[in-house]
């Protein structure tokens, strides 16, 4: 349309949208970037940045065994989870101790069932990401990379996912595969992306 | 943040108010007719006082702040929790808006108190340019203002597992919830920011202790995704992500992230604890669906409603809400006698995508033992099952979006009881 306007009609709407002038634009496209917000401090987002997905690339330096994980547990999270892990119903929930009722996964049929670390949880990786952003509840963002490797390695052995000797460190964690991860499945919101 | 809790019973004029502004026009002879203000004992919660007539006394002077009258005692309920929720009254409420106050309230680690001044949104990961926009930044750029509903994927969990005759209409859906929100479109935030083609994924992270995040897939910013800082013309209350949340039409409540700080953009999702260990749904066949989103066809009735009671034979106008997250609601029929007949319901204003809409139907009741559903039809052609038929086809151990028919049984008395095994 606008190409077969005669140029001074052109020219005069130019005019009125103001263009780059010192005055500024009197109104915008749609597609307009208003050049709001500041560049992103790298070392700003990298504090923010904490997120671990799947792959475990994004996993800090560190390492933490079982044993470790175990003391630790027993003096900053057995209080509200217990001992065994077993939780304190509703407030607090249970960590470990899979009901072997529940290992071919009929969690549908019976809402008793408690879901656990080892017999639900798809992903080791997602454990260590938790840990390390939300608890203790008390104290989030309190433990060291160290500690929650430990953490998630006392919680992973003690739900018979990895052996109780096993050391976790990057490598470690990325490479251990959850029990159930194959019965999750991607509803078609999720969109046609291939899964992990 | 309720400043008066409905057990507390608070009297009608407060206290103050009759001692100081307008009391001291009434005249002691007046006060001396108002039981409870001048012994000294504040009355039981009962019948809030006010004067007999009136029109025959000035009335309360204006305040910065509006108060519900008295007689009004909608309440969220239950309260006291962090890791928790709170419910809307739906059985107190009409229209389709809820109050700012009684938006239902679900934390997972309870309502942080951020500074609108130091609180920031930072874009990152899949873009061209990396940006950190403070509060005041967002709203330079052009907003939109929309209505739409928040509930919670669990939200009727209980009358689903165990429907129990002295369930409310607040205690079977009161995690549902509609404002008129005001922000500007994720869109227009992922073209400032360059989002990569190869993006396909975001990462939305709140700024409260658990640091709430969840994976959302790129096709929802560029379809109505908002980040919202108003909320029923007046900026959001703490406890639904002042300054900032973010805002998925029609998507279960969680994904709808509160006090946002952060939006990474990647090429898959992060599987987050909220999107694995929680809010996925277990299903019969011993496998369980991951990113459910939308919130499914569903309606309630309000009124009649338990703790209600049918006070007397004649026509009542039987009213309350049907909502979809996949669009409009097409359809919502009514039946009075447990769904033998189904009539269809008239729908109330406009019906607006991802937004409740108020039913009604007219019945006549004759004093005769009912039971009153509804049952809603979206514009994909779902209709509401019955909870016999979501069991079969979902398991009665199904985690999240209860969508099934509920209603009300009548007594001949008038009590109305829930009736939710449909
Ligand atoms: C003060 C009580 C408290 C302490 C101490 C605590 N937690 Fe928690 N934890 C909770 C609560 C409450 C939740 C549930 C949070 C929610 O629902 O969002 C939770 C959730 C979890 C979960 C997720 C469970 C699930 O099913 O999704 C894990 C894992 C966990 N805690 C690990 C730990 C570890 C490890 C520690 C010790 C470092 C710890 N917690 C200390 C209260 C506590």
């Amino acid at each position: 349309m606008r190409r077969l306007f005669p140029l001074t009609l052109l020219a005069a709407l130019v005019a009125c949208r103001g263009g780059d002038g010192p005055s500024g634009s009197d109104t915008a496209d749609a597609g307009t970037r208003y050049g709001l917000g500041r560049p992103a401090d790298a070392q700003f987002v990298a504090r923010l940045d904490t997120d671990i997905d799947p792959s475990g690339a994004a996993l800090p330096a560190g390492r933490g065994t079982a044993a470790e994980g175990a003391v630790l547990y027993a003096a900053q999270c057995a209080m509200c989870h217990g001992a065994e892990g077993l939780g304190m119903p509703p407030a607090f929930p249970r960590l470990l101790g899979r009901d072997p009722k529940a290992e071919d996964f009929t969690f549908a049929s019976d809402h008793k069932l408690p879901k656990t670390i080892g017999n639900y949880w798809p992903y080791a990786t997602t454990l260590f990401d938790y840990i390390r952003r939300a608890m203790p509840l008390t104290a989030p963002g309190s433990l060291t990379d160290d500690q929650v490797y430990a953490l998630t390695a006392y919680l992973l052995a003690a739900d018979g996912v990895i052996p109780k000797e096993t050391t976790l460190d990057a490598a470690a964690l990325a490479a251990v595969k959850m029990p159930y991860t194959d019965r999750f499945i991607w509803s078609a919101e999720a969109g046609s992306q291939d899964r992990d | 943040m309720s400043r008066r809790r409905p057990t507390e019973g608070g009297p009608a004029l407060s206290r103050r108010a009759l001692l100081t502004g307008t009391a001291g026009a009434l005249g002691g002879a007046v006060l001396a007719g108002l039981p409870g203000v001048l012994d000294g004992q504040e009355a039981a919660p009962a019948r809030p006082i006010v004067p007999e007539d009136a029109t025959k006394l000035q009335g309360a002077a204006t305040s910065p702040l509006g108060e519900r009258s008295p007689f009004v005692t909608a309440s969220r309920a239950p309260y006291g929790e962090t890791v928790g929720s709170s419910l809307t009254p739906l059985q107190d409420l009409t229209g389709v808006v809820t109050p700012s106050d009684l938006h239902f309230e679900r934390h997972h680690a309870g309502i942080p108190a951020l500074d609108p001044e130091r609180h920031t949104l930072t874009i990152h990961g899949l873009v061209e340019r990396p940006l950190t926009f403070s509060v005041d930044d967002l709203k330079r750029f052009p907003q939109t203002v929309r209505t739409y509903f928040i509930e919670c994927s669990g939200n009727g969990r209980a009358a689903y597992r165990e429907p129990k005759p002295e369930m409310t209409a607040q205690k079977v859906s009161g995690m549902l919830s509609t404002s008129e929100w005001t922000g500007v479109p994720l869109a227009t935030l992922f073209r400032e920011v360059g989002a990569k083609p190869e993006a396909k994924w975001f990462l939305a992270e709140g700024g409260d202790a658990c640091l709430m995040t969840r994976s959302v897939p790129m096709a929802k910013a560029w379809d109505d995704a908002m980040v919202v800082w108003a909320q029923n013309g007046e900026p959001l209350r703490p406890a639904q992500g002042y300054p900032i949340r973010l805002l998925l039409p029609g998507w279960e409540g969680n994904i709808n992230v509160k006090w946002l700080r952060r939006l990474e953009l990647g090429a898959a999702p992060w599987m987050t604890r909220w999107e694995t260990a929680k809010y996925t749904d277990p299903r019969p066949d011993h496998t369980a669906d991951m990113f459910t989103f939308a919130q499914q066809a569903k309606s309630i009735i309000t009124s009649p409603s338990h703790p209600g009671r049918i006070a007397s034979p004649g026509w009542h106008a039987v009213h309350g809400l049907a909502w979809t997250g996949r669009g409009r609601i097409t359809k919502v029929e009514v039946s009075v006698d447990g769904g033998g007949r189904w009539h269809e319901a008239e729908l109330l204003g406009e019906v607006r995508p991802k937004a409740p809409v108020r039913f009604q139907h007219m019945w006549e009741w004759r004093g005769d033992a009912a039971t009153l559903l509804s049952r809603a039809t979206d514009e994909t052609g779902e209709v509401q099952p019955t909870r016999t038929a979501l069991i079969a086809t979902r398991g009665i151990g199904t985690d999240y979006h209860f969508n099934q028919i509920v209603g009300w049984q009548v007594a001949r008395d008038g009590a109305v009881t829930f009736h939710g095994e449909t």
